[in-house]
């Protein structure tokens, strides 16, 4: 039960949460572990919270994480970042992307601002209780010249934590041989950042 | 080699390995992958379709295993509804072929109707169910599943639930089981033609023959007892197993785990609960577990205490979860690592911003709604929706979905509420494929009757919802052919609707003119608004929002479109935004601007 890795991530449909976690996963099974993940699939990924439950390890059995079990949490919104800080076990990593996507539900009238997130999240640091790295996704992607690469520069800072046991060289490997030849500079250069 | 696999495509190759002749089904959210990857492997060596409805998939499988083929028909649980009559008629004329159902629920729910239970139907129409934990064992369950139904010329089910179907999991590939060439039909008219005699002389060696299953299927790899030194017990079944498997550990209670839960395992289940005072019960959906295991208390007058959805221990709706099982197994028997969050008591959470599902930026079906509502702005309408995106045109500020029942049932529905209220306007809103699948003979049915009501059929040449899967209106098949386009307005046509009018819903004044004239019109009138998902055609350049916007927020209010937002939520005048990633440049949002302030930008 030691070795198992639990992994949450999550944003809105649409950011590329699916494919960091097949990522990982490949990562991990390349490293002769064993991998499970859960996604969000259907009518929830139209603009709705995306949640991909990522379990590496040996002897995996349940399919999805249960609270206070996870070791980190990538969030690609500072909003669903908090709205998972439930899953996260005391002292656990949360790798956040600062930038807020506001749904249409705020522009007609209910409140939501991703600053007021962040300002959560960085309670929780000064207590000792999580370890923040917070990422300007947006500024980074916009420098990587796509936004499409968002889920590779937060991938990247997950590995670089080293919570997940598994380092960016083993990434890099796993998107050479799974991306077409075409991506593989860009999302290379996105895992380094 | 080990694959990492999400648990349909596990299914799809499980079903390919044991030779697998014909693959059928319906779209269905979380079943859609195992016909798409059935489809994707494919060398040649069998035939797949996506069937017009699951009642034709049900009746297209059948007939392939009467001809000894090895078939699998696919559907959610909602499909099996359609598909149950020619299923329990034929769960008596049985097969030759070996035919796997697979049926996937949908705990929760997350994308369905329902919270219906494949198990229960199984039970209903006396057919085995194989119930898998995770896409690992649904993929070594394919082949004994197919070896079940040809030893006893049955139909059996697989059951995945959401969680089995979309996680992945890594899966070792086992070799491929060779067989013989379907011996085909043989004719056998006291076999293959169902009387009322032949009936109720198969429903004897069906009792029969599931009362012999009860017994060898306790010795299944599938349902599994691990005994204990205390007298507490936990039985199992689905996801349920794997998070109290991990949750159990190495305690010292007994755990039943149930794979194949009809015929249920009676032998297994008696030892079971021989070897406990109380039990608790662990499973998504219906207590069926729990009523199997009451029951078999009373047959047997062992004396233990059955706990579970029935006894209010266990929640009896939505999804079991690591955190619920975890609170169930602690307080039934104090079992359970307890694990600590992050998540302080003390420290107030911010209000999260509320995401509901919407139709995306650009799509087709957002300006047809909206054509509909300000043509019938001041008049009394009803607007009868049906299953698809176009479901989520009930969303504020739309809001044009006042009602939604199951496929096909916008058109009929319609027509009830007309007889009732015939001074009303009656709108009937259908999808191309659901059009296809279940709206012909609602159409009929109004015709005939000379009802009044409004079709508006929203064409948009592909099956969304589900993830963009071919019709026959698209006339691509699944074995890479095309077809003959099946066209909607020859189809209504020919049943007799004479007032049809094609219009693109981009073309916002054309567009509300159509649905002014069909309104005042009486019988059936139809009107098709045609013009493709995003998903399946190219983006024009973004919309862009000129210094001349007054902060009115009327684009905001009237269309919800979610690539539009205010620059600052917080400032009443703030003027509004396009973002140039999500916007495909329909340009509603500039036709409904009323002092000209978005333009199309350039690429």
């Amino acid at each position: 039960m030691s070795t198992t890795k639990n992994c949450l991530i999550c944003g809105v449909g649409g950011q590329g949460t699916v494919l960091a976690s097949k990522l990982i996963a490949q990562a991990a099974i390349d490293m002769g572990l064993s991998a499970k993940t859960a996604e969000t699939i259907g009518m929830a990924q139209r603009g709705g919270s995306v949640v991909s439950h990522v379990r590496i390890g040996e002897n995996l059995s349940a399919p999805m994480i249960g609270p206070g079990e996870a070791d980190i949490i990538i969030g690609f919104e500072p909003g669903e970042a908090v709205r998972c800080i439930d899953y996260l076990k005391k002292g656990g990593t949360v790798i956040v992307n600062t930038n807020a996507t506001i749904p249409v539900t705020a522009s007609l009238g209910m409140h939501y601002e991703g600053a007021e997130m962040i300002e959560y999240l960085e309670k929780l640091e000064s207590r000792g209780l999580i370890n923040l790295i917070k990422v300007d996704g947006e500024a980074i992607c916009h420098e990587l010249g796509s936004q499409k690469v968002l889920n590779v520069v937060l991938l990247g800072k997950a590995a670089s934590s080293g919570v997940l046991g598994i380092d960016t060289a083993r990434i890099a490997e796993v998107i050479k041989a799974r991306l077409p030849e075409k991506f593989h500079e860009i999302n290379l250069r996105a895992l380094k950042v | 080699m080990k694959q990492f696999l999400m648990g349909n495509e596990a299914i799809a190759l499980g079903a390919v390995r044991a030779g697998v002749d014909l693959v059928c089904g319906y779209p269905g959210t979380p079943s859609t992958e195992v016909l798409e990857t059935a489809a994707k492997h494919n060398d040649g060596s069998y035939y797949v379709e996506w069937s017009v409805n699951e009642k034709a998939a049900m009746e297209v499988a059948a007939g392939a295993a009467y001809a000894g083929a090895r078939v699998l028909v696919t559907m959610k649980q909602v499909g099996l509804n359609v598909a149950s009559d020619p299923l329990m008629s034929l769960a008596y004329v049985g097969v030759k072929g070996g035919m796997v159902i697979l049926v996937a629920d949908d705990p929760g729910p997350i994308s369905s109707q329902t919270e219906q239970d494949t198990r229960v139907f199984a039970q209903y129409s006396k057919l085995p169910v194989f119930d898998p934990a995770d896409p690992e064992e649904a993929y070594r369950m394919m082949a004994d599943a197919y070896a079940l139904s040809e030893a006893y010329c049955t139909p059996v089910f697989m059951r995945p639930t959401t969680r089995v179907c979309h996680g992945c999991s890594d899966i070792e590939l086992l070799p491929k089981i060779e067989r013989k060439k379907p011996e085909g039909f043989i004719k056998d008219t006291s076999r293959w033609v169902i009387f009322p005699r032949l009936a109720f002389a198969n429903h004897q060696k069906i009792e029969a023959r599931n009362e012999e299953l009860a017994h060898t299927l306790s010795k299944s790899e599938y349902n599994i007892l691990k005994k204990g030194s205390i007298r507490k017990g936990v039985a199992a079944g689905g996801v349920s197993r794997g998070y109290a498997a991990e949750l159990l550990g190495d305690a010292d209670v007994s755990f039943l785990e149930v794979g194949i839960p009809f015929p249920f395992p009676e032998d297994l289940a008696v030892e079971f609960l021989r070897s406990c005072d109380e039990v608790l019960v662990l499973e998504e959906l219906s207590p069926y577990i729990e009523r199997e295991l009451t029951y078999l208390c009373g047959k047997h007058h062992i004396n233990c205490t059955i706990r579970g959805k029935l006894t209010g221990d266990v929640q009896n709706a939505g999804e079991n979860s690591a955190a619920s099982i975890a609170s169930q197994l602690e307080k039934f028997a104090r079992i359970g690592a307890k694990c600590e969050s992050a998540k302080p008591l003390d420290i107030e959470v911010p209000t999260l911003p509320v995401r509901p599902p919407v139709l995306c930026a650009g799509c087709p079906h957002r300006a047809s709604f909206y054509a509909v509502k300000k043509a019938m702005k001041g008049r009394e309408a009803v607007f009868c929706g049906d299953i698809g995106c176009y479901t989520l045109g009930n969303a504020k500020p739309l809001d044009m979905v006042d009602t939604c029942l199951c496929m096909g049932a916008d058109v009929t529905v319609a027509q009830g509420l007309h007889r009732i209220e015939p001074d009303k306007v009656h709108f009937s809103f259908i999808g191309d494929s659901t059009f296809f699948a279940s709206g012909i003979t609602g159409v009929v049915n109004a015709v005939y009757n000379q009802t009044d009501i409004v079709l508006v059929v929203l064409d948009n040449s592909t099956t969304a919802m589900t993830g963009h899967q071919p019709h026959p209106g698209t006339a691509k098949t699944m074995m890479g052919n095309v077809s003959e386009k099946i066209s909607i307005e020859a189809v209504l046509r020919a049943i007799g609707v004479s007032s049809i009018e094609v219009v693109d819903p981009g073309e916002l004044t054309e567009a509300v003119e159509a649905v002014k004239r069909a309104a005042d019109m009486t019988g059936v009138r139809v009107i098709i608004f045609r013009s493709p998902c995003i998903a399946v055609s190219k983006p024009t350049p973004a919309y862009i929002v000129k210094d001349n916007c007054i902060g009115c927020r009327m684009c905001i209010r009237e269309i919800g479109c979610p690539a539009v937002s205010l620059v600052s939520a917080e400032d009443k005048k703030s003027p509004v935004t396009i973002d140039a990633s999500l916007c495909y440049g329909c340009g509603l949002c500039a036709k409904v601007c009323p002092t000209g302030a978005i333009e199309r930008g350039v690429k």
